[in-house]
């Protein structure tokens, strides 16, 4: 295989010279003939009840042509939640109705109760302002804890605020009771997982057609799962048929799981333009954004740690509160449950976990799966618990980690919590780690900081995530209302080249590169000669889209199945066209030959006796080279790491510069490391910017104080350090026929821990005994830390 | 944002009588055009200063620097004549709004986290409009409050250029505004230091540090005092007491890099 062009070619990102020479086409830079703006009225309170809303003088206003409110949705479907969770006692989660406009109540401070179209988005904006809404604001539900306790509720039908009380797994509740009670040691810390605005560089924008002739719908829209979206449309909210419904997310400008949500917007547009007989458009603005997206995290955990005298873990419990906001957006209920809960044994062989997570409905924005969705707060609280244990125990914590790891000779591994993790060397990781962070060197930088009056902390974390979301028959069981599969064609076009259409969809993951390596090395020919189609649901045949570092693992499997139907078939071809038996035919760098012989016919050539058979045995081979294939994968995969860093800290002003960075992952096989080393890179960014900047603040009355990048920190590239990445330490997957694990969450699962860990030690090694700070780590929060102990 | 018209004068008497009703001057932008596209202000008519070659500018008047009011942050930045100033500007925004954003536009608006402001008190600057030319210690009269009457404009700021001088910002992280400022400039009669971004009463300036300082200047000359944080800044990014805390740290950072 040509090494610049296959599996493990760092082949650079094609799609980067569209992105970078502005010829990208994002949803907003499509315009129609006839055209026209939606522009929605958004609620300024957070919690209010509709006396009425009148709409006479706007819709008298230049170009307005028409105006919707609630009441023309009351009667269609909602957006539903994907997983049904069932709450300890055996009861459903409570499920509100999440309308396509707000109707009767507005929630949350964005909450759209109408929306304008004219002409233009001035016209429409101006027409915003004059519609006469009387809102009766409420008080706010805002504090989980007193959204429990108190009697004002987000959704007066449910008649409480706790959306479910879910235990994992409740048979081993009273195991871990007793463990912790009878423990050595208990370590408990009760911390906070900040709240996060995905803030995507490209803000949602939605534009729906609509043709009378043929009652068909195109949407083009900002999705990360244009099918996922469509089929919500069609099943659950205005019941478009699929067939008569075209979602396509062209160019999509970053998800991080806000755009695999369907939205209200989505609805209004396909609604209006079906109305006027005009294409409809919608674009958010950055505010909009701020206020709507689904948030991220949003957790108030207490985790206990139970520790025998050798140091040995005996038990994890863990009691957490998870802000669901408003209304239940897509995967909100998975996100705190199955994909924070399976993960709370982390990288040890701990006997017991319990997990008992409260959802409750807050008067905020919804909160739903944000890169690594679960599993950064997972991570995040064991690896601050285990830190504070081993400063309790005066135990080193790299070596506390390893007492606790699984061992290689242990897998496959049932976790206490529920997984079945296949392979994975944690020992291996740590090594790499301690190497090229250069450990050894710690004591001599601490001197040097010192020396310029700064401290110096060093923090480490080990984390394992599951990904490659997911196995349908498990997740079917806990659950989930769809299946997680993923589907592929391979079409091998007559003159040579290929058109692999995948239901991944690629919005920064570099797709449209990777995922012809893998074919390229299959087929045995260059990689260039291959294209990608995704993001349409009239080109590709299916899809479950992109979330959960899951396109390469279950969408690229995908890709493996059809090529490999593709290899059966032009064998076959092959075999005619030489005269020979298939079971003899080798394909070895593009060229199929007879074993033994030296009779051969290139790929290009059995390509294009596919589409000219003339003389085929049609009773055998059917003319035509294309394939699909379904992949379901058998089990997540489980990317490991250990992750260190070291930050100096000014104890004058509390600010806090991370200095170095070692990111040591397995991801399995790794396809291309340039693009995985990318997607390393912005999930520390992320991860960091979780850790030491991102902070969503609502006040008492549910106004979103940091609503803009004035007020909201987001990384900049002066903020992060020189990242040393290594993916060397690979153990390949065990059920996919990549072996490869996923990488794009890694980052921002990894850092968060690693980075309080190292400032708490900074702070500890300037004489000041604070255990726990939360996140974001501010120059503020550090002083006043450092001023109450 | 709403729709307006625009006019460009060239002298600022023209600017000046295209000013007035409805009518509002235009800097750079950089804050006025994020609050028009808010839709937080509705002027029909911006005045644009910016081809008003009266008003552009660096050059020495005597020992002081005169800077025309629409001169751009990058040309500050860009002069060196009085260091401390322009290691100022250059640390104002990012590059596009230092291209764009002027000393008489930011100086006008007084936002209470801005540098300018810190500039034009630590310095003892005058400023100088279409009418007349006011000390900086009567200018600033708090929070985005200035003594300039409606369509005054600012043509042009006077510096007396120090000694030694130093500007010390610690970031709001978010906005990279000033969460506290300290400019701190030794002139032949004494020491001045003008705080921006701690206080509920905008820049302003820290007398008992000057008094310290003017007769000891030194970082020490500042360990017995402490900055009341009655009247700070509470807000997303830090404390009154932590706003305080700041004042004093900065002062004596900025005191042991004055050159
Ligand atoms: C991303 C960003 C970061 C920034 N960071 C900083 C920072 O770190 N520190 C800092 O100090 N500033 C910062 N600024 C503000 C920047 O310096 C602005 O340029 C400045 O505050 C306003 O100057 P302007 O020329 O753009 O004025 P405009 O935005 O054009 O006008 C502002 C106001 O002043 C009036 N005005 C303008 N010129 C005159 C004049 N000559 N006479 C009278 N009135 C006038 C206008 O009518 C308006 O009311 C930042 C701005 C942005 C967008």
């Amino acid at each position: 295989m040509p090494k610049d062009s296959g599996i493990g070619a760092a082949t650079l990102r094609r799609e980067d010279v569209r992105f970078l020479t502005g010829k990208g086409q994002y949803s907003d830079d499509i315009n129609l003939f006839g055209q026209v703006a939606a522009v929605f009225a958004r609620s300024t309170v957070a919690n209010g009840k509709i006396n009425s809303i009148d709409t006479t003088t706007a819709a008298a206003m230049p170009g307005v042509l028409a105006i919707f409110t609630g009441e023309d949705f009351a009667e269609v479907g909602g957006n539903p939640a994907g997983w049904l969770i069932n709450s300890r006692d055996g009861t459903p989660m409570h499920e509100p109705k999440r309308p396509v406009l707000a109707h009767g109540k507005v929630r949350h401070v964005g909450d759209a109760y109408a929306a304008v179209i004219a002409e233009t988005a001035e016209q429409a904006q101006n027409a915003v302002e004059a519609i006469e809404a009387d809102i009766e604001e409420l008080p706010a539900v805002v504090n989980m804890k007193d959204a429990l306790s108190g009697s004002n509720f987000v959704h007066d039908e449910i008649g409480t605020n706790q959306c479910f009380d879910w235990g994992w797994i409740e048979d081993n509740r009273a195991a871990t009771d007793a463990a912790i009670k009878g423990a050595h040691h208990v370590t408990t810390l009760e911390l906070v997982n900040n709240r996060l605005v995905p803030n995507a560089m490209e803000p949602r924008c939605s534009m729906a057609q609509y043709n009378s002739a043929t009652d068909e719908y195109v949407l083009h829209t900002t999705s990360q799962n244009p099918h996922l979206t469509r089929l919500l449309i069609s099943a659950f909210v205005l019941g478009i048929p699929e067939n008569k419904l075209t979602v396509i997310a062209p160019d999509v400008g970053g998800g991080f799981g806000s755009k695999i949500y369907h939205y209200g917007e989505e609805a209004l547009v396909l609604a209006a333009a079906k109305k006027l007989g005009r294409p409809v458009k919608w674009t958010a603005n950055r505010t909009e954004a701020f206020l709507t997206d689904a948030h991220g995290r949003d957790h108030v955990t207490k985790i206990e740690l139970a520790l025998d005298a050798e140091g040995n873990f005996l038990a994890f419990r863990t009691e957490t509160m998870a802000n669901v906001g408003a209304y239940l957006s897509n995967f909100s209920t998975a996100t705190p449950t199955f994909l924070h809960g399976t993960l709370m044994a982390g990288n040890y062989t701990v006997p017991n976990v319990y997990v008992n997570v409260k959802a409750v409905f807050t008067n905020t924005a919804p909160v739903d799966a944000y890169r690594g969705a679960g599993r950064p707060e997972a991570t995040y609280s064991l690896e601050r618990v285990i830190d504070k244990a081993a400063r309790e125990l005066g135990m080193d914590p790299i070596a506390l980690r390893r007492k606790n790891f699984v061992k290689p000779d242990q897998y496959p591994f049932a976790s206490a919590a529920g997984l079945e993790y296949d392979s994975g060397n944690y020992d291996a990781l740590m090594d790499k780690m301690e190497e090229v962070a250069d450990l050894a060197g710690f004591a001599a930088r601490r001197k040097e900081s010192e020396a310029k009056g700064l401290l110096r902390g060093f923090g480490v974390n080990a984390y394992i995530e599951a990904c490659g979301i997911a196995p349908s028959n498990l997740v079917g069981v806990l659950g989930s209302r769809v299946g997680l599969y993923d589907a592929a064609t391979v079409r091998v076009n007559a003159t040579g080249n290929l058109s692999v259409m995948v239901g991944a969809h690629s919005h920064g993951q570099g797709h449209e590169t990777a995922f012809p390596q893998v074919v390229a090395e299959m087929l045995g020919i260059d990689a260039s000669v291959i294209d990608i189609v995704h993001g349409d649901t009239s080109k590709i045949p299916f899809g479950m889209g992109t979330y959960g570092s899951r396109s390469l693992a279950v969408c690229g499997s995908a890709v493996v199945r059809a090529t490999e139907k593709i290899i059966n078939k032009a064998k076959k071809i092959a075999a005619h066209m030489l005269e020979a038996s298939d079971a003899d035919i080798e394909l070895k760098e593009g060229v199929f030959s007879v074993a033994g012989t030296d009779r051969s016919v290139s790929f290009g050539e059995v390509a294009l006796k596919a589409y000219i058979p003339h003389d085929f045995p049609l009773e055998d081979i059917e003319p035509g080279l294309e394939e699909t294939a379904f992949y379901d994968p058998a089990n997540f995969t489980y990317p490991s790491g250990a992750y260190c860093c070291e930050v100096e800290l000014d104890p004058e002003t509390g600010k806090v510069r991370v200095d170095r960075f070692a990111a040591v992952d397995d991801f399995g096989n790794v396809i291309n490391p340039m693009i995985v080393t990318g997607q390393v890179h912005g999930g520390l960014g992320q991860g960091i910017g979780q850790a030491l900047l991102e902070n969503t603040t609502y006040d008492e009355n549910g106004q979103l104080l940091s609503a803009s990048y004035m007020d909201y920190t987001m990384p900049r590239a002066d903020d992060l350090p020189f990242y040393a990445v290594d993916h060397s330490q690979g153990n390949p997957c065990t059920h996919n026929p990549l072996g490869v694990k996923g990488c794009g969450e890694a980052g921002a699962i990894g850092s968060p821990p690693t980075i309080v860990n190292a400032v708490i030690d900074a702070m500890q090694s300037g004489g000041k005994n604070v255990t726990h700070i939360d996140m974001p780590v501010t120059p503020h929060r550090v002083w006043s830390a450092m001023q109450n102990v | 944002m709403y729709a307006f018209d625009i006019e460009r004068p060239e002298t600022i008497a023209e600017a000046v009588a295209a000013l007035g009703g409805e009518a509002q001057a235009l800097g750079g932008g950089q804050t006025l055009i994020p609050t028009l596209k808010a839709r937080l202000a509705s002027p029909d008519k911006l005045v644009s200063l910016s081809s008003i070659s009266e008003m552009q500018g660096i050059r020495l008047e005597g020992r002081d620097l005169w800077i025309g009011g629409a001169t751009v942050h990058a040309d500050v930045a860009n002069d060196g004549t009085y260091a401390a100033l322009s290691d100022l500007a250059a640390h104002i925004g990012d590059p596009a709004v230092r291209n764009r954003g002027t000393i008489g536009g930011s100086i006008a608006n007084n936002d209470p986290a801005a540098c300018y402001p810190a500039a034009a008190l630590g310095s003892g600057a005058t400023i100088v409009t279409n009418t007349r030319e006011i000390a900086a210690d009567d200018f600033f009269q708090g929070m985005f409050d200035t003594a300039l009457n409606e369509e005054e404009i600012i043509t042009a700021v006077k510096f007396p250029i120090p000694e030694v001088a130093n500007y010390q910002k610690f970031v709001q992280p978010a906005s990279r505004f000033a969460l506290v400022g300290v400019f701190v400039a030794k002139y032949a009669d004494g020491v001045r230091v003008a705080v921006t971004g701690a206080s509920n009463e905008g820049v302003h300036r820290w007398s008992a540090a000057e008094d310290a300082l003017s007769s000891n200047f030194s970082a020490g000359a500042l360990d017995g005092l402490s900055v009341p944080s009655g009247n700070m800044i509470a807000d997303l990014h830090g404390s009154p007491d932590y706003r305080a805390h700041l004042v004093k740290v900065m002062t004596g950072r900025a005191v042991a890099q004055a050159s």
